[in-house]
């Protein structure tokens, strides 16, 4: 009996990330979930700018390449044309937490009704290792090479908590997918975000706590354990927002 | 008895797969390398394999296939 | 005759556009442009369409990026400032090949500016639209009753030919009430559209709708390719207007309010005895090279009535190819030229016998 295998939502085509990147982990948690609800001939992904820019060669379903952070406003747009179809969002801190505050901002504002899978490693990979909006206080990044000044470029963006204090948002949960266990609660918490769509219940977002060996100038394996070190401390795994869920739990 | 299938050509050597099998099943193959120029994982202990799945679970390429 | 309707050309775009199909408006505040966003507001929820007031200008046009990808017609409209924030999305979706129609309204700039009407977007909307090398379709309507046909016109095209068509109007044009008839407008139904991102439905492999090329050589071909329907649309839509050009010795170039004055003031210089035509063009780009080629044969000189400090008048020269001497007669900031300011300028280049 297989017991693991690829998803079919997952294209044949190899993937371009860093020898043990985790966003491959992330693409595969997607897919699955797409597989197991059933969705990929009606699901449109988009892909933002940055280390997972060619994520459209990745995903079975039809893909758009969006602009740098606008993904959530190409999501609504999606979305509000066929509401029927399932749309989601795949993007970095950059994209996300920086140039694409406002779109992510308004559209878990506005309760649209999209799944965003935000990865949050602290860097600029694709542009070669600068400081992100969720580098760490002290962490030495191409452009901040002295480890970042909280008195000169401000503390880091804790997204999940920024996003739970507006009323609109449906589901935020912050994970990670550095060891096997805490995969497995990575899919949930994916699955979740786009089971809350299926049903018409709105934005959802999941924030995956990942690693950029290659940037971060660590083993595959020293990167995954700096999450545990550096990284769970500062962006604390769990649910920040579960609208019908704590109103289920209320009953 | 479980059976591993890995996609040798796509594996790029990062070695989480090893360090996530609770039973030493895995190396990085010391003197293979593959058309990427990485040393590919290789099962050494199959006899041990419980087919837990932990090495394709950690693996980002989705290179491993696991049967029971 | 049609029934015909009092409208605001902001109004008279907006209805036009929902007749041409359009269910989807994402738009954001701006003067003298926001009509076009409150009627939408008004009339999208009673006929099962989406108005969005976006976070930002460029929000807004990246949800017509979505819309356009989904393969629906769709439009956003904005006015100077807002369309100079949309050009991030306007180079995407010119690189991604999808049809969309914006709208500009233009008011006098640079910077804030003013709120009055201007024409000194011309070089963003046929030379600028953003980064990259691309094109879009300008249509610049001089009535009330061309902002509609030219709104249905602008869907079309922008269907046909997988680009951007603008609306390059000005405040004086969205404001300004005229009678409009909406009944015999020249609608085309929306063409099938294979490379939409509306789902596999696992019948098909994935579409991708994208403008990242890491090749050179496959950018490259994607530019060729996109310049190559470029060159068709050059040959086969450029539209424009020819007044009392048959005699005429002196050509007037104008489009949009500066030829209503313009006319005026040809008529004017006409009874005075001056052979005094013009030539508008209706689209900007692609540019009617054709009328003013053949001016250049005809005319003593060409004035370019504009309201900036000189956009227009490029492509002028370069349609006359310099054979004529072509000159300037404007106002700037929101101010309009008169039909006695314009009438001064073909007075005067007449009394010299159209020397410069």
């Amino acid at each position: 009996m297989t017991v693991f295998k690829k998803p079919h939502a997952l294209t044949d085509v190899p993937m371009h990330y860093c020898p043990g990147c985790t966003h491959g982990i992330v693409h595969r948690l997607v897919a699955e979930v797409i597989d197991e609800l059933g969705i990929e001939g009606t699901t449109i992904g988009i892909a933002p700018v940055g280390c997972s820019v060619m994520a459209y060669n990745y995903f079975n379903c039809d893909m758009i390449e969006a602009a740098h952070g606008r993904a959530p406003a190409v999501a609504t747009g999606v979305k509000r044309a066929d509401p029927s179809n399932i749309v989601f969002t795949y993007q970095g801190d950059g994209d996300l937490a920086s140039i694409g505050m406002a779109e992510t901002v308004h559209a878990a504002a506005r309760n649209e009704n999209i799944t965003v899978i935000f990865i949050n490693n602290a860097i600029y990979g694709m542009t070669g290792g600068q400081m992100a909006p969720t580098s760490l206080p002290g962490q030495v990044t191409q452009t901040s090479p002295y480890g970042r000044d909280v008195n000169h470029c401000g503390y880091p963006i804790r997204v999940c908590e920024l996003l739970s204090e507006l009323e609109g948002p449906e589901y935020l949960a912050r994970v990670t997918v550095n060891s096997v266990k805490n995969v497995n609660n990575a899919k949930k918490a994916i699955k979740k975000a786009f089971q809350n769509q299926v049903e018409g219940k709105g934005f959802s977002l999941v924030e995956v706590v990942s690693s950029c060996p290659t940037n971060w100038g660590m083993t595959p394996k020293q990167a995954l354990e700096w999450i545990d070190e550096k990284m769970l401390p500062y962006y604390p795994l769990g649910v920040y927002k579960d609208r019908s869920g704590s109103q289920e739990a209320q009953k | 008895m479980a059976k591993l299938t890995f996609k040798t050509d796509y594996c790029k050597g990062c070695g989480l797969c090893v360090d996530a099998c609770p039973k030493k099943v895995l190396r990085l193959s010391p003197d293979k390398i593959n058309p990427k120029g990485h040393h590919p994982v290789e099962a050494v202990n199959m006899d041990a394999c419980i087919g837990c799945a932990f090495c394709a679970t950690m693996c980002p390429d989705c290179i491993i296939e696991v049967e029971r | 005759m049609a029934d015909k309707v009092l409208m605001k050309g902001n109004e008279a775009i907006a209805e036009a556009a929902i007749l041409a199909g359009c269910r989807h408006y994402f738009g954001y505040p701006i003067t003298p442009q926001t009509e076009i966003a409150a009627y939408m507001a008004k009339r999208m929820p009673k006929i099962g369409g989406t108005f969005l007031q976006a976070e930002s200008e460029i929000a807004a046009i990246n949800m017509v990026y979505g819309v356009a990808a989904a393969g629906y017609r769709v439009m956003t409209s904005s006015s100077s400032p807002g369309v100079a924030l949309k050009s991030e999305g306007l180079s995407y979706i010119a690189g991604a090949d999808l049809p969309s129609l914006v709208v500009n309204v233009q008011r006098g700039g640079p910077g804030l500016g003013g709120i009055q009407p201007s024409q000194s977007d011309y070089f963003m909307a046929t030379r600028a639209g953003g980064h990259g090398d691309f094109r879009m379709i300008v249509l610049a309507p001089a009535s009330v009753q061309e902002m509609a046909e030219l709104t249905v016109k602008g869907f079309s095209l922008a269907d046909q030919y997988r680009m951007t068509a603008m609306i390059l109007a000005d405040g004086t044009m969205g404001q300004m009430m005229e009678p409009v008839a909406l009944d015999s407008l020249p609608v085309s139904p929306m063409p099938e559209k294979p490379w939409a991102t509306t789902g596999t439905k696992m019948q098909r492999p994935h579409n991708i709708v994208n403008s990242l090329y890491l090749s050179p050589d496959e950018l490259e071909k994607t530019n060729f390719a996109r310049f190559e329907r470029y060159k068709q649309i050059e040959e086969n839509e450029a539209m424009y207007e020819e007044y009392l050009m048959e005699d005429a010795e002196y050509c007037i170039a104008a489009f949009g309010i500066a030829a209503r004055v313009s006319k005026n003031a040809i008529d004017e210089a006409r009874r005075r005895g001056i052979r005094v035509g013009m030539i508008r063009p209706i689209t900007l780009w692609p540019f009617p090279v054709a009328p003013f080629k053949k001016a250049a044969g005809q005319v003593k000189h060409v004035i370019s009535v504009e309201l900036s400090m000189g956009q227009m008048i490029e492509d002028v020269r370069l349609a006359t190819e310099c054979r004529v001497p072509v000159t300037l007669c404007n106002r700037v900031g929101g101010m309009i030229p008169s039909p006695e300011q314009v009438l001064e300028a073909i007075l005067k280049i007449a009394d010299q016998g159209g020397k410069q």
